[in-house]
Order: structure tokens, then sequence, then C-alpha cells
């Protein structure tokens, strides 16, 4: 943090991600370093580390206890959660989802990349691309997060030996490749002497590329939007009624993908009514042009009936609507998912009536193979389900938009979060999954 | 904003990237959106501090041209500072809102709740403000808590459902993805909201420069007599101190977190601008909390505890 305060005042981007590792693999050490190498560990909260690492008999300060938080976490001496984490360089901004290693926390993983812009993977030198590296590859490839980086980790261990990580870097970005990871940076680290984590090792003098934090702080967080279907769900209809504006009628939103301009004609959906931009406020100042993920309030040239739920798209680029969505899911809560089951689904600002049709596939993160009809989905599980809603939602494929492409069952008795869902084809059904029982004349 | 603007109308090579405010601007007010549209009585906890500051000055916004559809709620502990209640009430009338006070003083008069031997009064907060929660029958309820405050913070999520007991329990959370917040809550329970969870005390700052918003003066270095008592500068008043043998001093000092008076503990400090004030903090090696308040240091798990049970 020793900067100055023009560089402070300037305005940086902001990157979220994700850390993906297992337990033993120095997880807790590489985000431990990444923060105090980066100054973001004060003093008050370093000797908050020092005494309770000390009063538990341990020689140097454990830096997990920076990111376990809970009493139970701090007990067990595991991660039982996701911790969200706050760091800064004169470049940029950082967001860390802190998530735990545990197979059983395969939610949490889910969790933390759901609004991931990278994923760090780590590696042990000593063992190589394990399954577990492979599930961690798999849920990046799921969740479509745009960036991997393998962090190669513990390389002070294996003599900083060049074939080595040449060996897993391969293995690795072959395997990710083939899942459909758009993007693989493989660097080799010990987090625990810090090589290659903030300042670039003087032990790899073969490596030639970007620490760790070089990789996070240059990464490209901009979109290409010229190949992204722009969508706004309206959340909130603002209507002032007031002397100084009687006919003041916004649709307010945060514009979920790509860009909308003034005097462009657009769709409602699910009404399928079109209308043109008259004027776009971008909280309180009036723009030209908006764009993902921009909170804006959008005027119409005719006043149609729009109400929180509905969604405004391009008239050009309109998907289609559907009362039968197929997507590939991560259940979250402790209860079951099962045929039959009766749920609400929130996709955008619409939560619908839902129900759970089929559920065709089973997949094993491990080896990637597909169980069929495992009849319900437990805590952590990872399948295909069809579903079939109560009205119909204009859903994008998820490999299309992570925002429209999305949506989370809800129990209707409890409220509880049941499932994540991410709408389409996915790299775990190559060929869409035949459902012999195909039941035209279902009733909802 | 403009430039960048130009540079898409005109098809140039742009960026298309939010800046790191603007992203954090754009998520809190789709958050206050969200509650907008999805719960039948929200309120937004307004204590005069600066992150509830910003999380009215986030809600004006959100709604403009429109009023903010919320009320403001101010947990009163009797010990505030009179400059931060003069600046509450300005505020309030400014914009035409509705303020509801939920008072501990009242409490301790009436014999519900009774003083601690050590005067800090933030223990108390939580039975009136539940039972504030509870007779107005508030479904959604915003805090400025902020994710980098403090590591059980660090766990809560921007929708955190509390019982109907207020209880908040870590362990059975809901997972948060994506965007999609979910609101749902059985009648008596309610949704603790936090639309600045993903802000550091930094950001708050920058924005609040950014955007010229007026804070209440304790937040600039000003003359104050003050005492010291557990590492920290307290101010002299009638909430109980200086005790005997604490000799009060006159320093400059100001304030980087607003509560209650009995445990919230001044810096020394000259600056008296936001630019000051930021440089200020950028080159501190003390977290807010770990700076400024008594409470937190009670145990390694006080805000924790504190939480599970209402507190925010």
């Amino acid at each position: 943090m020793s900067t100055t305060t023009s560089e402070v005042l300037s305005e940086t981007t902001l990157l979220r991600f994700a850390t993906a590792g297992s337990v033993d693999d120095g997880k807790s050490t590489l985000v431990g370093r990444l923060l105090h190498d980066s100054k973001s560990v004060l003093t008050d909260q370093l000797e908050a580390v020092e005494r309770v690492s000390a009063s538990r008999g341990q020689d140097t300060p454990d830096l997990a206890l920076l990111t376990d938080g809970l009493r139970a976490e701090r007990e067990q001496g595991i991660t039982i959660d996701v911790a969200y984490r706050y760091f800064a360089t004169p470049k940029r901004r950082f967001i860390l989802a802190d998530t735990p290693g545990h197979v059983q926390y395969t939610r949490n993983m889910v969790t933390g990349a759901s609004t991931a812009e990278l994923t760090v993977i780590l590696i042990d030198a000593r063992n190589g691309v394990v399954e577990q590296t492979r599930r961690h590859a798999a849920l990046a490839a799921l969740l479509r997060v745009p960036h991997v980086v393998l962090a190669v980790n513990k390389m002070d261990l294996v003599d900083y030996a060049e074939p080595v990580f040449a060996a897993i870097a391969e293995e690795f970005t072959a395997y990710a490749l083939e899942l459909g990871v758009p993007e693989v940076t493989a660097i080799p680290i010990s987090a625990l002497a810090g090589d290659n984590v903030v300042e670039p090792s003087a032990n790899m003098d073969w490596y030639g590329g970007p620490t760790v934090l070089e990789h996070l702080e240059t990464v490209p967080v901009t979109h290409d939007l010229s190949h992204c279907h722009a969508r706004l769900p309206v959340q909130y209809v603002i209507r002032p009624q007031t002397a100084e504006h009687p006919d003041y009628r916004g649709y307010a939103g945060q514009i979920a993908a790509g860009s909308f301009h003034v005097g462009e004609q657009i769709t409602v959906l699910p009404s399928g009514r079109s209308t043109r931009i008259a004027g776009i406020d971008l909280l309180g100042e009036p723009v030209d042009v908006a764009w993902t993920t921009q909170s804006v309030t959008i005027l119409l040239e005719d006043d149609i009936d729009i109400s929180r739920g509905d969604l405004l798209v391009p008239s050009k680029d309109a998907p289609p609507t559907t009362q039968d969505i197929e997507a590939t899911v991560c259940h979250v809560a402790d209860a079951p998912l099962t045929v039959g089951h009766r749920v609400l689904l929130k996709h955008g600002t619409r939560t619908v009536k839902a129900i759970v049709k089929d559920i065709p596939s089973r997949l094993t993160l491990d080896d990637l193979s597909l169980h069929p009809h495992p009849g319900q989905l437990v805590a952590n599980d990872i399948g295909r389900v069809k579903i079939r809603t109560a009205e119909p939602l204009p859903v994008d494929s998820y490999s299309d938009s992570r925002r429209t492409g999305s949506f989370i069952l809800i129990d209707p008795n409890d409220g509880t979060t049941l499932t994540a869902g991410m709408v389409g084809e996915s790299f775990a059904s190559p060929e869409p999954v035949k459902d012999a029982s195909e039941d035209d004349g279902w009733d909802f | 904003m403009t430039t960048t603007v130009a540079q898409v109308a005109e098809g140039t090579d742009a960026p298309y990237a939010l800046s790191h405010l603007d992203a954090l601007e754009s998520e809190a007010v789709h958050i206050f959106r969200e509650v907008a549209g999805e719960f039948e009585r929200p309120v937004i906890l307004f204590s005069g501090g600066k992150d509830s500051i910003v999380m009215l000055h986030l809600a004006l916004k959100a709604f403009a041209p429109a009023s903010v559809p919320f009320s403001l709620l101010h947990v009163d502990t009797g010990h505030n500072f009179p400059e931060v209640l003069e600046y509450r009430d300005r505020v309030v009338a400014a914009h035409g809102l509705r303020l509801h006070v939920a008072s501990v003083q009242d409490y301790i008069d009436r014999g519900v709740l009774k003083e601690r031997p050590d005067g800090t009064r933030n223990p108390l907060q939580t039975l009136p403000l539940t039972e504030k929660i509870q007779a107005e029958k508030f479904d959604a309820v915003f805090g400025g808590g902020r994710r980098d405050e403090e590591k059980a913070r660090a766990k809560e999520r921007v929708f955190s459902l509390r019982d109907e007991f207020s209880q908040w329990d870590p362990r059975r959370q809901r997972p948060e993805l994506w965007n999609l917040y979910n609101g749902r809550h059985a009648p008596g329970e309610h949704v603790r909201v936090f639309p600045l969870s993903n802000w550091t005390e930094l950001d708050v700052w920058q924005y609040i420069a950014r955007e010229g918003i007026e804070l209440p003066e304790i937040y600039f270095a000003h003359e104050r007599e003050v005492f010291s008592r557990s590492g920290m500068w307290l101010t002299a008043g009638e909430w109980g101190g200086p005790k005997d043998g604490e000799r009060v001093e006159k320093r400059l000092v100001r304030y980087r977190t607003v509560g209650d008076m009995s445990c919230t503990g001044a810096v020394d400090s000259d600056a008296v601008t936001l630019e000051q004030v930021i440089t200020e903090i950028a080159a501190s090696r003390l977290t807010e909390r770990g700076a400024t308040r008594a409470d937190d240091k009670m145990s390694e798990a006080a805000m924790e505890d504190r939480k599970r049970e209402g507190y925010f």
C-alpha cells in the first residue's frame, strides 16, 4: 500500500477471482502470501494471528488464520465456507473468493466461481495432476470461468526443475482445453518461499512468464461486446409521479450482457411487444450508450406494459422463450433434489413455479463419466436436469451468457437455495441425453 | 465516464471495463433495487456514520428521480456524538425521509437493560434493534457492514437470513450464486442486506471524495478533549469517562468510525480534507476496527458471537 495519493485516487479496475486447491496443496499459504506481500495484511490483523498461533504453541504465524473466520473453522482447522478477501495494488483491486478444497464442499467452489473472472488451481509439483485437479478444471469449465491459472506449487521441493513443471503444465493444459477452458496460464511457484507469487523467482531463470500477481494485474477484464446478446432484466419500475416528473416511467436494472443505445429497437419478453429506447439514465446522468454490468434506467418511446421480471432485448437478437429448460446443475442443499420436486426457479429478476421433470444423468467429476437416471441429486452432485416452468422464460445458453443462462432453484416451503443451474449443453453431455419418456400431454 | 462513452459511441477500441468504483456502485444499486422489488417493508440502518451515509447516497441514486422507497432506522445508544445526531436529522429532513429510532437509554430507564460495568453500550444495541424490527415488521434491513472489516464479516452473505429471534447461523447460510439473491423468508423472519459487502474502507473514502458527499465533522481532524483507555483516545463526556486516574487532554484527532462514544476511539490526525484522510488511511498499518473499536477486542469471536445474537 506504499502508493502515492494520486495513485490511490486514480480509478483502477476490479478483478474477481477464486482459488481452488486440495487440502495440502498450500492454498492458504498462497493466499496468505498474496495478501501479505501485497501489504494488505495490517499490523493489528497480523498481531492477532501471531497471538493465536503462539497460544497454540506454533512457532510461526499461521496465515490460514487470516481467512478462517468462524469459530468452527478455527476449532477444526479447516475452511468450511467461502470467505471473501480484498486487496489492492496500484494497478487493480481484487476480490478473492477463497473456497475450501474438500470434495464435500463442491457447492462452495461453485459459489466462488460463479462470480469469478479467473480461477487459480493449485497443484503440488511432487504429485502432478491428480483427481482433485481434474475436478477443479471440470468445475472451471462448467462455470465458464474465462481465465484459468495453473499454479504448480512447491517447486522448491522438486529442485526447481523445469521438466517437472513442463510435464505438469502440458498434461493439465491438454485436459483443460479438451473440457473447453478458453485459456490456461501455467506458473511455477513456491508459495512458502515466495517464488513467482509476487516477486520473480531467482531459482527459476528458465521461466520467462509473469508472476501470479503480475498475471492477476494484467489479465483483461474487458469484454468483446460485439458478440454478446444484449440483455436487461427489469428489476423495478421507477415512477416518481411528482409535479416535477409527472410522466416519468423508467425501467431500472443492471445490464446482464452486451450494450444498449438510445434509439435502438427493443422487444419486451415474454410479451413480445416492441418499441424504441427513448433515453438511458446512468444513475442520474443521461448517456447515449450503456453496457454490462452498469445499473441503468431505460426510458421507452411507447407506454407499454412492463414490470419486474420482464427482459428487454434488441428486437433483432431476442432469445426464444420456453417452459422446458434443460440444464446442468450443481445441487447445493443438504436435502436431495428428486424427480417431481416442486420448486421455485429464479432467473434474472423473475421467480416462477417449476417442477423437476427428469434427472437424466449425474456426472462424476473425477472421470467425467455419466450415470444415467440417478433418481436424485444429493448435496454437491452435478447432473443434468429437465425442468418445466409454469410461465415461459427467455433463457440463453449459459455458454453465451453467464447471467441470463443461469438460475437458482428455491424450496417454496422454507426458502432454501437448492440448486445452481446452467442452461443448455455443456461438456458434461457432448451428445444430448435422449429422453424416451417425453410427455407432451404433461399437465403442470 | 464521458470519455469512455464517447469512445464506444464512435466505435473505437473501447475497453468496456468499469472502474472499480463504478463496478461497486453498480452492484450496490442492483442490490437496493432487488430489495425494493422483492420486499414489503425494507428499512436502512442509519447511524450517521460514513458507511450508512454512502448507503443512503446509493439508494438516492438507485431510485432517482423518484424518492427512496425505504425508511431509516437509527439505534440510539444514548452516547452519540452530538455532531452526528445533528447531521442525521438534517439529512432526514433534506430528503423527506421517515426516521425510526430505537433507544438504548429507553431500555435502561425502563429497567429492561442494565448498564455494563465497563460503560460500553455497543452490546446493548442488539435488543432494541431486534425488537424494533419485529414491532415494525421490517422484512429487509440494510446494514453498512463490509466484509473487509472483520473475519466473521468476511463470511457474511449479501442477503443474510435471520430467524424470528433475529439470529445468524453462519453454518446454515444460503450459498450466493451469480447475482441471483434469494430473499425468501417466513413471516417473522427478516433478511439483513449488505450492499457494501465488497467495499473496503478505502473504497468508501474514494467514493465519498468522487461523489462529493458531506460527512459529519468528526471524521476530520479537530481539537477535542480526550483521555486514554486501553490504548485508545476516548472522548470525555457525560457517558462516563474519564474515570479516576484517567487524565483528560486536548489533542488534534479524528474518527475513522462512528459508534457509541464509550467504545469508539479517535486517532491522532491532522487530516482536514478528504484527500488528506485518504492519504492517511492508505498509509495506515492498522485496520479501522483495530484502531478504533474496543468491543471487537473482547474475544477472538466477539463479532461472530454478537452477530449470532442479532447484532449487525
